[in-house]
């Protein structure tokens, strides 16, 4: 290799045999193999994409843009239409904090006359009813009589409704009309606007959404750190026992895997339920009275039980597969080195699991945090967890927007936590099976 | 059981009577019986399954004797825990913490003892420098190699200075040369330092070079205890003989046996000379066993008067050092014999027919029945 004695004296970047750069050869030579490799992965890049970022991108897009109050779109056509025009036009020209004059209301009939033809007054009203309640049958009721209404407007829509009046309507109606609001990330923080536009606190009977992140995020720490309770020695026998008992117990650990989840929450109802097998058994050996049967479910007790029973399998299973490669010589060492049992386990064995500990805590507690079914069922209204409010309103109040800033600030949450974790354990450190 | 030489030696190590089952229904170790002076260098050397590595994990305190006592420096030690009994170890997968640099890895054993901070730190030092490692106290093990691990297992193993170091065939993981190259080292720290060492090992050339003595393990006994050298020159039985280096086995009978001689007649009716070693009886069927060095062709070195026997050359083998030559003898195919490569030594072509003999003492006669 006659090659190999020029390196040493030449400078600059190495080159083949030919003249060429060796970085370039390198690329173009492993080019094809790359191609290849993409093209294995290419149908599994697409579903990701298709089934993944478009709806997370769809879901951030609508949590800060809902053009309901604006914009159309017809069932059979597909073609879409502007509403409202001439009051947007009348918004941007004015202030906000601006009383409606005239022209405003004019530009109002205007647009609901317009609105009944294409009957869009219902979607019109649901969006301002996010912020106004009631303002659905106003804006319903107005429309209808709308194309009878005279000049001057002002006068005429108020008799319609003396509602129309309200400050807060217009000032609703004039987010509505913009393209981008974070309005729905302030009413998923507890936040409003006031007649003027400024951001205050919202009442106190509306303010649920705070308190829900808490809940659902102390729960959600509270039933990780539950089920490292339960999980660690768990796992720890797992991986320590011969393989024939460890493959039974195994089969114990997975049992709920293949297991309906719903079959699994409704057995916790018949458990635990104040008339159920838990407490009947309780009372027949007279550990409570009759009259003071325990409520374990539809509350937070009920969500906490259930859902680290559901969980626990996540937290075993990577806390397993960190523990099974340990060698007992490593215990054994410290032993001998004069280690108590104790300090074996706390300097020695602990420490070379603490990858698996970060998988299945990050797991258990990112499942935990968007579950719904559970909590739906046992919850009741103390257990509820901010899924089902983000699942109330995809479901019942179809405010497709505050559920999707309720979603994002999930997400955020999460992301938050996951590089939290990076920072302070490393990202390397996890191991998952 | 050989103990003779045992008996009026100052223990500090000892078994007494010991015997582990793991299952209630096999015993793994059969009553062993062994006491160790201090500052010996024993293997326990012997194949898998043969209770060798279960009596150390015995002496280490990490399996429990199912009967029998055993003794550290006259203290009965089967309820003491392995924290306490202060004894080093070496693991044949080294055992080093992965979490922890080299440094705290050794510093882990005094740490536990609750040495103060700058003793620890001089004592890892001195420990580090005795491997020849200084510079390496702050690497992780998998920045190691196998042979440096090796080092700083035993460096760990010494630095709490034990009073006794059990080593569990800590050279397996390693290469032929670096094996040979640790062997004179764990051999030289023992002697410097004036431990002492209980080697578990399958490798008989390791046990060969580095023991004071050597128990050999069978079927959970000891099969015999003796100096390396006396192990090889002298194995009291077939498995011994077998096991320990090479050895050519020829049946026969014991056709005359008197004093230090016996003459056996081969099942081909040939007849040979041997020592007597554990048969008695003219008629009884016995085993001879010669190594491959001890075996002569040339005439000018035969003993005077002893048998000779007709071998025929099948295979003839260069090694380097010395010649192989697998003959045809008594009708066994798989006879060998090893002659040095020196100046003009004669290579033996294959189909070549040549006497072949031997000194009396360098043929044992050994019982039949005792082979395994």
């Amino acid at each position: 290799m006659s090659d190999a004695s020029h390196d040493s004296v030449q400078s600059g970047p190495l080159t083949t045999a030919d003249g060429k750069p060796l970085k370039a050869a390198l690329a173009s030579a492993q080019a094809h193999r790359t191609r290849r490799a993409f093209y294995l992965v290419a149908p599994l890049l697409f579903f990701v994409v298709i089934t993944f970022l478009m709806p997370i991108g769809q879901l951030l897009t609508k949590s800060v843009n809902n053009p309901a109050f604006y914009s159309w779109q017809d069932r059979d056509t597909g073609e879409k239409i502007p509403l409202m025009v001439d009051l947007r036009a009348w918004f941007d020209a004015h202030p906000a904090g601006t009383g409606p004059d005239e022209a405003a209301y004019a530009a109002l009939v205007t647009g609901l006359v317009h609105a009944k033809e294409v009957k869009a007054q219902g979607q019109i009203g649901t969006r301002i009813n996010y912020e106004v309640s009631g303002s659905r049958s106003l804006f319903t009721k107005t429309a209808r009589k709308a194309d009878k209404l005279e000049p001057p407007y002002k006068e005429a829509v108020l008799d319609v409704d003396k509602d129309w009046d309200d400050p807060k309507l217009w000032n609703s109606m004039r987010n509505a009309s913009k393209a981008f609001t974070i309005d729905f990330y302030l009413s998923a923080l507890d936040r409003t606007r006031d007649d003027s536009g400024n951001i205050i606190k919202a009442d106190e009977e509306r303010a649920v959404y705070i308190l829900l992140f808490e809940r659902t995020l102390v729960m959600s720490a509270l039933i990780t750190f539950i089920t490292f309770l339960l999980g660690f020695p768990i796992a720890h026998l797992l991986a320590t026992l011969p393989l024939r008992h460890s493959n039974l117990l195994m089969i114990f650990v997975l049992l709920p895997f293949w297991t309906s989840l719903l079959v699994r929450t409704t057995s916790w109802i018949v458990l635990l339920q104040s008339q159920g097998v838990v407490n009947d058994i309780w009372v027949s050996v007279g550990l409570i009275s009759d009259e003071n049967r325990l409520q374990m479910i539809y509350n937070q007790a009920g969500t906490i039980i259930a859902m680290t029973h559901i969980l626990l399998p996540f937290m075993v299973l990577p806390l397993y597969s960190v523990m099974r490669p340990i060698d007992p010589s490593y215990v054994r060492a410290a032993r001998s080195l004069g280690a108590t049992s104790w300090t074996a386990f706390r300097r020695i064995y602990m420490p070379q699991t603490i990858p698996g500990i970060g998988a299945g805590g990050l797991l258990v507690f990112i499942l935990a945090v968007g579950y719904y079914i559970t909590p739906a069922l046992v919850g009741g209204s103390t257990g509820q967890l901010i899924s089902n409010l983000i699942a109330f309103h995809m479901q019942n109040s179809l405010n497709w927007s505050l559920a999707a800033a309720l979603a994002s600030l999930l997400l955020f949450a999460v992301l938050l936590l996951y590089w939290l974790y990076d920072r302070l354990i490393g990202i390397d450190n996890l191991k998952l099976g | 059981m050989t103990e003779t030489a045992d008996a009026n030696v100052a223990s500090f190590v000892e078994f007494r009577g010991v015997q582990k089952s793991y299952d209630g229904e096999t015993l793994v170790v059969k009553d062993l019986n062994l006491k160790m002076p201090k500052g010996e260098f024993l293997t326990m050397l012997g194949p898998s399954g043969s209770g060798k590595t279960t009596c150390l994990m015995m002496l280490a305190g990490f399996e429990t004797a199912t009967h029998g006592e055993i003794l550290l420096d006259d203290q009965p030690i089967n309820n003491i825990p392995p924290h306490k009994r202060g004894i080093g170890m070496v693991f044949q997968n080294y055992a080093l913490f992965p979490h922890m640099t080299v440094g705290e890895n050794l510093s882990f054993p005094l740490e536990v003892r609750g040495m103060g901070k700058s003793e620890r730190e001089e004592k890892v030092r001195r420990a580090l420098d005795m491997v020849q490692m200084g510079s390496f106290a702050a690497r992780r093990p998998a920045q190691l190699s196998g042979g440096q691990k090796q080092r700083i297992a035993l460096a760990r193993a010494l630095v709490f200075e034990p009073k006794l170091v059990l080593m569990d065939e800590p050279l397996g993981a390693l290469d032929k040369q670096l094996r040979e190259h640790m062997q004179f080292e764990i051999k030289h720290l023992h002697e410097s330092l004036g431990i002492t060492v209980v080697y578990v090992t399958h490798d008989q050339s390791e046990a060969l070079t580095m023991s004071d003595r050597v128990a050999v393990f069978n079927d959970g006994r000891i099969q015999q205890l003796a100096p390396p050298d006396e192990l090889y020159e002298r194995p009291q039985n077939a498995f011994v003989a077998g096991f320990i280096g090479e050895n050519n086995k020829l049946e026969g009978r014991i056709e005359e046996i008197h004093d230090n001689k016996a003459l056996v007649r081969l099942k081909t009716g040939e007849l040979i000379d041997a020592t007597p070693v554990n048969v008695t009886k003219v008629g009884q069927e016995t085993l001879v066993s010669v190594r491959p060095e001890r075996v002569e062709f040339k005439p000018e070195f035969f003993d005077k008067g002893a048998h000779t026997i007709e071998a025929e050359v099948l295979e003839f083998i260069y090694m380097g050092d010395t010649f192989r030559t697998r003959l045809r003898v008594a009708g066994h195919d798989d006879f060998v014999m090893k002659c040095r490569n020196m100046l003009g030594q004669r290579r033996l072509e294959p189909g070549e027919k040549i006497p072949i003999s031997w000194h009396m003492q360098d043929a044992r006669a050994l019982e039949k029945n005792s082979a395994i």
